[in-house]
């Protein structure tokens, strides 16, 4: 029962990310496009997501806890530094090549897309190279005070 | 280029969902609902239990585009105006920006803004300037 619930949390953005359009990366680019051929649905989607979980989330932390876990685990961290914000520009850059983020490409997946799957592979593939990358220059840091 | 024609109530529909998606995780089990997280948590568990979860997850939002197939009988359009090879580099690039940057559109731009978490503001803020300069110039600089 409650991995069923879970299971609906994931199919409702799955459906919201499906009938919005931003699966489409020919909807998403064109968002990006001022100079060219805009087409504004991808800040409609925002700003309604964004309406509806800001206040969906007031009422939410109203409660002492979630219903199946004993505490609210939401980021604390409130570092601004380069790794952030490098790491925003560069998503930005490959966002901006591709028009798949990996909010839209995930559920895209359901579509059996082959361009869907070709992008979420070299994305995996980001995301193991950027974890080796972190780690080696932590292991150097170790090394060096060490 | 494609064009594409503005589709407003579709789009606030849609969002609305991804949204009550979003409050519905915060309420279940407390986590804010990033793709980015979320998928880096079904590559590498740190628990089972915590593996668990995530894939479901997953396997729902997966099945968003099934569902909406099952409903009207039309799968959500996917059309690529760029090549194959521009998906892998795109690819390898969002993946390792995320990685850094700790999450992505969802997690940074829908969760993180909602939380008013500042974090998020300038990672949301930095990633949308950066897109729009890059589609600018692959676009008008390069293409044009």
């Amino acid at each position: 029962m409650r991995l069923f619930l879970i299971y609906l949390a994931g199919l409702g953005f799955g459906v919201g990310i499906a009938i919005s359009g931003m699966m489409n990366p020919a909807k998403v680019l064109n968002f990006f496009d001022f100079a060219g051929i805009w087409d504004p649905t991808l800040l409609v989607v925002m700003v309604s997501a964004l309406v509806v979980t800001a206040i969906g989330y007031r009422l939410v932390f109203r409660r002492e806890r979630p219903l199946f876990s004993p505490r609210f685990q939401v980021p604390t961290s409130r570092t601004i530094d380069a790794k952030l914000v490098g790491g925003a520009a560069v998503f930005g850059i490959g966002w901006g090549i591709s028009g798949f983020c990996p909010g839209a490409a995930l559920p895209a997946l359901g579509t059996g897309d082959p361009a869907v799957l070709i992008f979420v592979g070299a994305m995996i593939l980001g995301i193991l190279l950027a974890r080796a990358a972190i780690q080696r220059s932590w292991l150097a840091r170790v090394f060096a005070t060490a | 280029m494609i064009e594409t024609t503005f589709t407003p109530v579709s789009a606030a529909v849609g969002g609305a969902m991804i949204g009550l998606g979003a409050v519905l995780l915060m309420a279940l089990r407390g986590n804010v609902f990033g793709a980015t997280g979320i998928l880096a948590g079904v590559m590498s568990p740190s628990s089972s239990g915590e593996w668990a979860w995530r894939a479901v997850l997953m396997a729902g939002m997966i099945s968003g585009p099934v569902a909406v197939f099952a409903v009207t009988g039309q799968m959500p359009a996917i059309e690529v105006p760029v090549s194959t090879w521009m998906l892998v580099v795109g690819g390898l690039i969002v993946g390792a920006g995320v990685t850094y940057g700790s999450g992505c559109t969802s997690g940074h731009g829908i969760c993180g803004l909602a939380r008013l978490s500042p974090r998020s503001i300038v990672a949301t803020a930095t990633f949308m300037a950066s897109t729009a300069a890059t589609v600018f110039v692959i676009r008008h600089v390069i293409g044009g």
